[in-house]
């Protein structure tokens, strides 16, 4: 028996089955504990979907039903139409996603456009002070938003832009912001200078470079900004909390607050509009997770 | 300079317009704007006033508000950077294992740090941190045979409701878990070859190939990480109705900021306050790079 397990031990075939079969225990292993986190991670969402279709009874039930029976789809149409206190005022979810549309899908054309416009000129065009700027670009990533927030306010105020969607669009045309000009910016630099050049040579503007050779060439880094600036619009809270006052021109996020300070208990309705709300957000992620995974592994690393 | 220089040089001004302006008018002129204005006390309404240094002195030595933010802040931070950095590292690395079905946990990883900090993410976590029939509570109970009744209060409690907020921002791992996946792929498997000839088992393998090459990307992350959780605000603000209670046990700096800004129209107080946040940002920063030897350049070995 014990020269058995020496052979096994000592032999070359027994080394390498016991190398395999530690391989295959670290997968085992592996799986299992990413499962147990998956579930983790997806179970707030089940919970979420779980409870948009209870019965205000079966909300706060004790140990909680997981599926209710019968599903209240009507928690979906009342939590759209009721909306809070504005509800006399003709103002139901339709109209806070009509603006959060307009807002979101305007401030994602102005990032993208001139985030990659000037990424491109910090890439491919050389003029004096483009080292040092480039800098400063990458140092206003640490300036919290705080602190430019109260004299942009009263920036904007003074111009008679308070209560408009100027401040919340404007701005994503100026720049697009210094992180997304760095990740165009690294997306650019790895595209091989010759295609330029060659263009040039076919006598090639510099804007054609840009519009015509390296552009199509970064959709995958195009379709980050553009996700995540949406998401980003789509969830902002701070700006359209702090500018716009009228009930008819705000935005999802701010009548989901609304809404939770006036029904802050029936979460069933809480629920249902959330769901709601974030189900665009989730299609947009999995249209353009291929590309932008690979955006961020772009950035990421150099 | 030749003509095509200056021809290329002047379309490239032209291309960064947009950012020079943006410079100039949304960030350089607001932070010395604001900066000007934590020395003056204003409302909009009634004429500015030049006070000096008060907003600093009364904010120093008779604001108890501004310490308790300032610690609830540094609280959040401190717990949430480096928990939930391991966290993310942890899982990337069990992601960097050939095992089967790793696009479908990827997606499942990283969608709710997409979802961000939303609001509606925010009132999940308020139902989830509900103290009587909360998903959270049900589960400790579960796993420990605690009674619903016993366990924490989370968002209802002083105690508990920073913790609460540690823990959702956990929900999060995913988007620094898909830049350590990539960093983690970044590293060449000649590497791993070597030492494994060199007879390194996989938990020296870790502390010799993994984390050294994988360090300029942790140096970046936590720089981004601790800078964003600095400004920690939406999901306060919905979960505690603008108030960060119960107590002032979630007042955050920038929650603290807007009710001075907004609520009271404390303009100077408030600009006061956004530039020690600003100068408590830089100097973690700072600190970060004075003590970044840890990190490894492959590049430095080449010159």
């Amino acid at each position: 028996m014990a020269d058995q397990i020496m052979n096994s031990v000592s032999s070359p075939d027994g080394f390498w089955a016991s190398k395999r079969r530690i391989e295959k225990f670290t997968k085992i292993f592996t799986t299992v504990v990413l499962s147990v986190g998956a579930v983790t991670m997806i179970l707030p969402v089940i919970w979420m979907l779980s409870t948009s279709f209870k019965s205000p009874t079966e909300v706060f039930a004790v140990p909680p039903i997981w599926i209710p029976s019968p599903l209240h789809f009507e928690n979906y149409p009342k939590a759209w139409t009721i909306s809070g206190m504005y509800a006399s005022e003709g103002i139901t979810f339709t109209t806070y996603t009509i603006n959060t549309l307009i807002i979101s899908v305007l401030s994602c054309l102005g990032v993208t456009s001139s985030s990659s416009l000037v990424a491109f000129a910090f890439a491919r065009l050389r003029f004096p002070g483009r080292g040092p700027l480039f800098i400063l670009c990458l140092a206003t990533m640490m300036i919290p938003t705080q602190v430019t927030m109260i004299p942009t306010f009263i920036l904007f105020k003074t111009i008679g832009w308070y209560d408009t969607y100027f401040p919340l669009i404007i701005p994503a045309f100026l720049g697009g912001g210094a992180y997304n000009i760095f990740l165009m910016r690294q997306f650019f630099m790895s595209i091989p200078y010759e295609m330029d050049e060659a263009a040039k040579i076919d006598g090639c503007t510099n804007f054609g470079v840009f519009w015509r050779i390296l552009l199509p060439l970064c959709k995958p880094a195009l379709t980050t900004v553009a996700v995540f600036s949406f998401v980003w619009n789509w969830n902002d809270f701070l700006n359209p909390l702090i500018y716009l006052d009228t009930n008819s021109k705000k935005t999802l996020a701010l009548g989901l607050t609304n809404f939770v300070s006036l029904y802050g208990q029936d979460y069933h309705l809480l629920m249902a509009a959330s769901l709601l709300i974030v189900i665009p957000l989730v299609v947009m992620f999995l249209l353009g997770q291929r590309y932008f995974i690979q955006g961020i592994a772009t950035t990421g690393l150099k | 300079m030749t003509s095509a220089e200056r021809k290329e040089a002047i379309s490239a001004y032209v291309f960064i317009t947009p950012f020079l302006l943006a410079m100039i008018f949304m960030t350089g002129g607001p932070v010395l704007a604001a900066f000007g204005l934590s020395f003056c006390k204003w409302d909009i309404l009634t004429p500015i006033q030049f006070v000096g240094l008060d907003n600093y002195k009364e904010m120093f030595f008779n604001d108890p508000r501004f310490w308790k933010a300032l610690y609830n802040t540094a609280y959040f931070t401190f717990l949430s950077v480096p928990i939930g950095m391991v966290l993310s590292i942890m899982v990337a690395m069990l992601m960097n294992q050939k095992v089967k079905g790793i696009a479908l946990y990827r997606t499942v990883y990283y969608l709710p740090s997409v979802l961000g900090t939303g609001v509606a993410v925010a009132v999940l976590w308020k139902w989830i941190f509900n103290a009587d029939s909360g998903l959270l509570n049900y589960m400790i109970s579960i796993c420990t045979g605690i009674p619903m009744s016993e366990c924490p209060k989370w968002l209802a409690s002083e105690a508990w409701s920073k913790p609460a907020l540690v823990i959702m921002s956990f929900w999060g791992v995913g988007g620094g878990m898909i830049i350590y996946l990539a960093g983690l792929q970044g590293i060449p498997t000649a590497l791993y070859e070597a030492a494994e000839i060199d007879g390194a088992n996989r938990w020296q393998q870790f502390w010799t190939v993994t984390l050294p090459g994988l360090s300029p990307v942790i140096f970046f992350q936590l720089i981004i990480t601790i800078v964003n959780s600095f400004q920690i605000f939406n999901q306060v603000y919905v979960m505690t109705d603008g108030l960060g209670g119960p107590a002032d046990s979630t007042l955050v700096m920038v929650l603290y900021i807007y009710q001075k800004a907004f609520k009271y129209y404390q303009m100077g107080y408030a600009s006061a306050l956004s530039w020690v946040l600003f100068i408590v940002i830089m100097l973690a920063t700072w600190l970060q790079f004075q003590y970044s030897k840890w990190v490894y350049y492959e590049g430095e070995l080449r010159k």
